[in-house]
């Protein structure tokens, strides 16, 4: 017998204790720590923090092992909790400059100045199952170097501008209020700041898919990946009552900056242009996919054609937050027979219309 | 064989509770945040169905169910309010109550599911069958506010045709539909015009429930949580479901009755009750049908019922 599905207080309650044990897993198994999770999940970590644009490893860590390893949920937990903090202003830019690099790559020379700092990264690894890791990991320590790095690493786009082979990105006026993408709902056409803020807190999949098309002729930018560079960069805060910034904390961030060519237009001289991505923690691929999707989207402004997906700020904007599209993607879960009712109404009327019998064959089998 | 019975046959209520969710401000949003949102509900209802972007919060519910009538409902509810919340016209569908349960925790305040004891009703998908009272703020929780996004995508363009009530591209749509069908299809989110100026989405109410906007007494409000837009219709305001002189709009009918309560005139949900696609047909407004049959009225019991009940 079929049973209409309707739900209930209690249908909820239960689904969630199941949920809970589920989370849990085999009781047997010993429970994670957040601990564990900060440090050995630390670029699920990085991505949550990116995406919930919070930066706390504590809580993008306990919102990682709430939703059980879906980072797209745990992103979300973020976001809901981020949304009830107050607010005291804004913080001073952040001078990724004066960054304590930990790597530091660039793809447009050999040696630069303050030269090339591999890190810690996958991309030289053979990626061969470790088979030894499975056993449990012992204990690796990398060896510390003989000479320390290079304090203050000049960043690839300032190198560039010495010749004014790269357009000039000059700061705006300090004091005019930045558009808040969390306080305010989008207008298009949309500035710059507001793009990048979308970008920062878009999804990484959707980012990563929308670069890569560039690359495939869909508004090919003909970029060279300048620069990426990981390390920590303090944040500073002016408040009011002292009048001058202090040093309110440390964060890790990502940024890579992209040069990319520009063959120059009536009124701009032939120079390079930029695309800029900057991440929470460690997300390289995604702050190069931001960077990607930066410069495709600056093409109104260079007088290129629009005619690819990734130019096409209303497009890429509007799609690009994860929280949003998994809620409105699943909320088709949601019971439509409302609606759904009014459809068959109408597709059944449409039927004898065109000469069919009202659905006789199935009454007749129900009979 | 039984007949699944659909509907709740008692009705629930809660009473308002003196503790609240700690932690959190009342109904959760901050102050300033509520006064964000009733700024912008007090435009919609001075320029009824324009839409008013707004700075929309992210929610501990997911976008799209209901993140924008939550946000209307917290800025305007009250310690005072009786909230009643429906989901296809039912109280007992499981988003609904969800969300009843988030405001019974968070702003403490009395529920209930009889349509005339609420003084706020949050709505998805349909509108009560009882008239509704100038005591009373309907709110609705509208996924797509912006009756045009299916045939012009993108909002830059959609916001310029409304400045200039370049509406000609709907009704394109809609004698298209007339061209190939024989009658306007859109059965639900059935596009209206209000106060004779701006052409809005009706959330995707049935079009049955359209003709029930028009000059309501009770508030309507429409919240649009993941597209950041809320929009009004002040009480006794003009809505008319856009049509062809030739073609004038019309609303769903049924041959069966409720097979509960009997009634002819309300709109019925099909439930299948066996896994031969016996159909029976119930009021979608469980309250409505709950009110009837404690009334007296009766329906036929539905297919394998042995008749009424």
């Amino acid at each position: 017998m079929y049973v209409a599905v309707k739900g209930g207080d209690q249908a909820i309650e239960n689904s969630q204790k199941l949920l809970d044990e589920e989370r849990r897993g085999d009781p047997r198994v010993p429970e994670l720590s957040l601990d564990q999770i900060r440090e050995q999940m630390s670029l699920a970590v990085d991505r949550v923090m990116t995406e919930g644009s919070l930066y706390d490893p504590e809580l993008a860590a306990l919102a990682i092992k709430q939703a059980r390893g879906d980072l797209v949920e745990a992103i979300f937990l973020l976001r809901a909790y981020r949304t009830t903090l107050p607010r005291f202003g804004a913080g001073e830019p952040v001078d990724t400059a004066t960054m304590a690099v930990r790597r530091r790559i660039s793809a447009t020379y050999k040696d630069l100045p303050g030269g090339q700092l591999l890190g810690a990264s996958f991309d030289y690894t053979h990626r061969l199952l470790d088979f030894a890791l499975a056993a449990g990991d012992d204990r690796p320590v990398a060896e510390i170097a003989p000479e320390g790095v290079e304090p203050g690493m000049p960043r690839i786009a300032d190198i560039l501008d010495h010749e004014g082979l790269i357009e000039r990105e000059e700061p705006g006026d300090d004091d005019a209020p930045v558009f808040d993408l969390t306080r305010e709902s989008p207008r298009y056409p949309a500035d710059r700041a507001a793009r990048l803020q979308n970008l920062a807190r878009g999804d990484e999949g959707w980012l990563l898919a929308l670069g890569y098309s560039t690359q495939r002729g869909y508004g090919n930018n003909h970029p060279f990946a300048g620069e990426i560079r990981v390390g920590e960069v303090a944040v500073e805060f002016a408040p009011e009552e002292l009048g001058f910034p202090i040093e309110i904390g440390e964060i890790t961030v990502t940024e890579c900056q992209m040069v990319n060519q520009f063959k120059g237009s009536a009124s701009v001289p032939p120079q390079f242009t930029r695309g800029y991505g900057l991440t929470f923690g460690h997300c390289e691929r995604k702050a190069m996919a931001m960077a990607l999707v930066d410069r495709a989207l600056r093409a109104r402004e260079f007088e290129e054609p629009i005619e690819a997906p990734a130019q096409d700020e209303e497009f890429v904007m509007a799609h690009s937050d994860n929280v949003e599209a998994s809620g409105f993607v699943q909320h088709l879960k949601l019971p439509h027979y409302v609606d759904f009712q009014a459809e068959l109404v109408t597709v059944r009327a449409l039927r004898r219309k065109a000469g069919y019998a009202a659905d006789s064959a199935i009454s007749d089998a129900a009979e | 064989m039984t007949t699944v019975i659909p509907h709740p046959t008692a009705s629930a209520a809660t009473t308002a509770a003196p503790t609240r969710l700690e932690g959190y401000n009342f109904a959760y949003l901050d102050e300033q945040t509520k006064r964000m949102i009733r700024r912008a509900i007090l435009k919609g209802v001075a320029v009824p169905g324009y839409q008013v972007p707004f700075g929309s919060r992210e929610m501990p519910l997911p976008y799209g169910w209901g993140t924008g009538g939550i946000q209307v409902t917290a800025a305007v509810i009250g310690p005072d309010d009786t909230l009643k919340v429906i989901d296809q016209g039912a109280d007992d569908t499981t988003n609904a109550v969800n969300i009843r349960r988030f405001f019974a925790k968070t702003a403490g305040v009395a529920t209930t599911d009889r349509t005339v004891d609420a003084s706020i009703i949050q709505t998805r998908h349909r509108i009560p069958e009882k008239p509704l009272t100038e005591q009373q703020i309907l709110v609705y929780q509208v996924p797509i506010p912006e009756p045009l996004r299916q045939l012009e995508p993108r909002e830059a363009e959609t916001r310029k045709m409304h400045a200039l009530q370049e509406y000609g591209v709907m009704h394109v749509s809609l004698y298209e539909d007339i061209a190939r069908y024989g009658r306007i299809t859109r059965s639900y989110n059935y596009p209206v015009r209000v106060n004779g100026r701006y052409v809005m989405a009706p959330s995707p109410i049935p079009k049955f429930d359209n003709p029930k906007m028009d000059r309501m007494p009770a508030l309507q409000l429409f919240g649009a949580g993941r597209e950041k837009r809320i929009y009004a219709v002040p009480p006794y305001t003009e809505v008319k479901s856009l049509d062809f002189e030739d073609h004038p709009f019309e609303i769903e009918t049924w041959e069966e009755n409720c097979a509960l309560c009997g009634a002819e005139d309300s709109y019925l949900d099909e439930v299948i009750v066996d896994d031969q696609g016996t159909k029976m047909y119930v009021c979608s407004d469980s309250d409505h049908c709950r009110e009837r049959r404690e009334a007296g009225f009766q329906g036929d019991g539905g297919p394998n019922s042995g008749g009424p009940r």
